[in-house]
């Protein structure tokens, strides 16, 4: 009996330990931007508007938002669309050394993100002109994020059942007719993965946008925080706990909406 | 001539499944051209810089100067200078540590703990944990790297008021402690998640089995559940140690400080390539990233295909 209680005590003592390690760094984010004349401690917030008003003052801060929701939603656009088609093409037609292809692929897409290729992309971006242009760096983010985004969405297309093509394709439809009315609907859950899951990746990429555009006015909300905590030295803590907050919101809805609709668990863990 | 030898219904059949395949009739040059912007996307930023990196590390390239204009080939004088430079070795071993730390210990650990006392059980409880657990790792990394910042701060960080110390500063004194916990705070959902899903596998009735011939729970971990989440163990393995390996979020919480303490890997090609220019060397050190990678991700592939 004793043995239980203390067992159940050991329990609890964990749970609480763990709650508090997760819990005690996101606190002053709760709190700071509704504080007035916050500092890195956390208080007891007395509810003002001020922070939020002064937020709106910033020259940079709302547009950055603007700008980090036109890369996150060119991107996924242009994830979603391309290997949405490539991965129907390759699930479908068995194109010669389509498995290596992927597989290749997919490794080096894992190995080359971000830092080994930091040089040779910002020397790229430099030769075609694509230092300081979102469509430059919405492109060169859509070229990391596709070979994952393929192979997602080729298990999606695997899966589909193909007699509803065979009995359009019987009625006249095209190629590409098929795959807009009868694809597209049957694999709309994959889709909407692979959107949110490239929203995501592009919403908190630093950086990408650090390394490739130098105008403050086509940063985004990653690069326009990491400015507003150096800059001058001295880090505006009323900007930056009220433009946090603005930030980290729509990821944050993104997830709960996502999680009440999908389910935002693996299934029996990833296939490689 | 041969096909006319054929009986008609291997034809057919043979027919019938080339057609089910290919259900909507795209055919080789339809697939191709469906196939051809994704690819020519990926080849473009991720083939051809990978190939680039390996040019550049031979040459002399600068972001400014006369090797700017007209970069010449050196050979492999980059690599040279790299292995014979001690900030090389220091950022190498920063790296490891930052990996076995944070990911291979912490993150596995923490994620495997969090899965398993979370494992039968349902309600407000496992919401709350997961959720804030899962939390930490969906903010974005300019954020969380931020609140890190106050949580440590020397002042009036959270740390120092729960700890009632004064002048405590971690990212000045254990810089290096402070980036891995940030990380294994940061980055534990993923594990859980992906422990919380092979635990889901396991067999019950194994469980229950060894329970009654009474196994203790450090027994039944070893013998019964391991065995099943080994493959999920190693792919966790993999994928983390490559994510922490390449993470360039310490940048964000020390910048590398203080005196190159906390100066990762990824945060050196930084320094050295577009901050000090010497784009070439940053190559070299790029290629040498890339080969430690592969390295490690077919170490992981070869243990994940031994077990079969």
């Amino acid at each position: 009996m004793t043995r239980f209680v203390l067992h159940r005590i050991g329990f609890y003592v964990l749970i609480a330990v763990l709650l508090a390690f997760f819990t005690v760094p996101l606190l002053w984010l709760a709190s700071a931007p509704f504080t007035s004349d916050p500092t890195y401690k956390v208080r007891l917030p007395d509810f003002t508007s001020e922070n939020f008003r002064a937020i709106l003052d910033n020259p940079y801060a709302l547009g950055s938002l603007w700008n980090s929701v036109l890369l996150a939603a060119g991107t996924a656009v242009l994830v979603v669309v391309f290997a949405a088609l490539a991965a129907y093409a390759l699930s479908r037609v068995h194109l010669p050394g389509r498995d290596a292809l992927l597989y290749t692929l997919l490794l080096l897409s894992s190995i080359i993100t971000g830092t080994a290729a930091m040089v040779p992309l910002f020397q790229l971006a430099v030769e075609l002109h694509l230092i300081d242009s979102q469509l430059g760096l919405i492109l060169i983010m859509t070229g990391g994020l596709l070979p994952a985004a393929i192979f997602m969405m080729k298990d999606f297309m695997d899966s589909t059942p193909k007699s509803y093509e065979e009995s359009a394709r019987v009625f006249g439809a095209s190629p590409l007719q098929i795959v807009r009315h009868v694809v597209v609907p049957l694999v709309r859950p994959g889709l909407a993965t692979i959107a949110v899951w490239a929203v995501a990746n592009v919403w908190g990429n630093f950086l990408m946008p650090y390394l490739l555009l130098s105008d403050v006015d086509k940063q985004p909300a990653a690069v326009i925080m990491y400015t507003l905590y150096t800059e001058g030295g001295q880090a505006n803590i009323k900007l930056l706990a009220t433009f946090g907050l603005l930030y980290s919101v729509p990821v944050v809805l993104m997830y709960l909406f996502v999680s009440k609709k999908y389910g935002f668990r693996f299934h029996g863990g990833i296939k490689r | 001539m041969a096909q006319a030898t054929l009986p008609p219904e291997v034809l057919d059949d043979a027919k019938a499944r080339r057609y089910s395949a290919d259900a909507a009739g795209l055919g080789r040059l339809r697939a191709g051209a469906f196939v051809a912007p994704a690819l020519a996307l990926i080849s473009l930023f991720l083939v051809f810089p990978a190939l680039w990196v390996l040019y550049l590390g031979l040459s002399n390239y600068r972001l400014t100067g006369a090797a700017a204009a007209a970069p010449q080939l050196v050979g492999f004088d980059n690599f040279v200078k790299a292995l014979t430079d001690p900030e090389f070795w220091n950022s190498t071993w920063l790296t490891f540590e930052f990996v076995l730390g944070s990911a291979v210990i912490g993150q596995v650990v923490l994620g495997f703990l969090l899965a398993w006392i979370m494992r039968d059980r349902t309600g407000p409880l496992k919401r709350i944990v997961e959720g804030l657990v899962i939390l930490a790792w969906i903010l974005p990394s300019a954020v969380v790297s931020f609140l890190w910042v106050a949580l440590l701060d020397r002042d009036d960080g959270t740390l120092n008021t729960l700890l009632h110390s004064q002048d405590f500063a971690p990212l000045l004194d254990h810089p290096m402690l402070s980036i891995i916990i940030f990380n294994i705070w940061r980055g534990a959902a993923f594990s859980m998640m992906l422990y919380g899903a092979a635990l889901g596998n396991v067999p019950p009735s194994h469980l229950e089995s060894a329970r009654l011939a009474g196994a203790s729970g450090w027994q039944q971990l070893r013998d019964v559940v391991f065995p099943h989440i080994r493959g999920h163990v190693l792919t966790n393995l993999l994928l983390i140690s490559l994510w922490t390996f390449n993470d360039f979020t310490p940048f964000l919480l020390t910048a590398g400080g203080p005196d190159g303490k906390t100066e990762v890997l990824a945060v050196h090609v930084y320094q050295v390539a577009l901050q000090g220019g010497e784009l070439g060397y940053g190559a070299a050190v790029s290629t040498v990233i890339l080969l430690i990678n592969l390295v490690v991700a077919v170490f992981y592939l070869r243990l994940l295909r031994s077990k079969k």
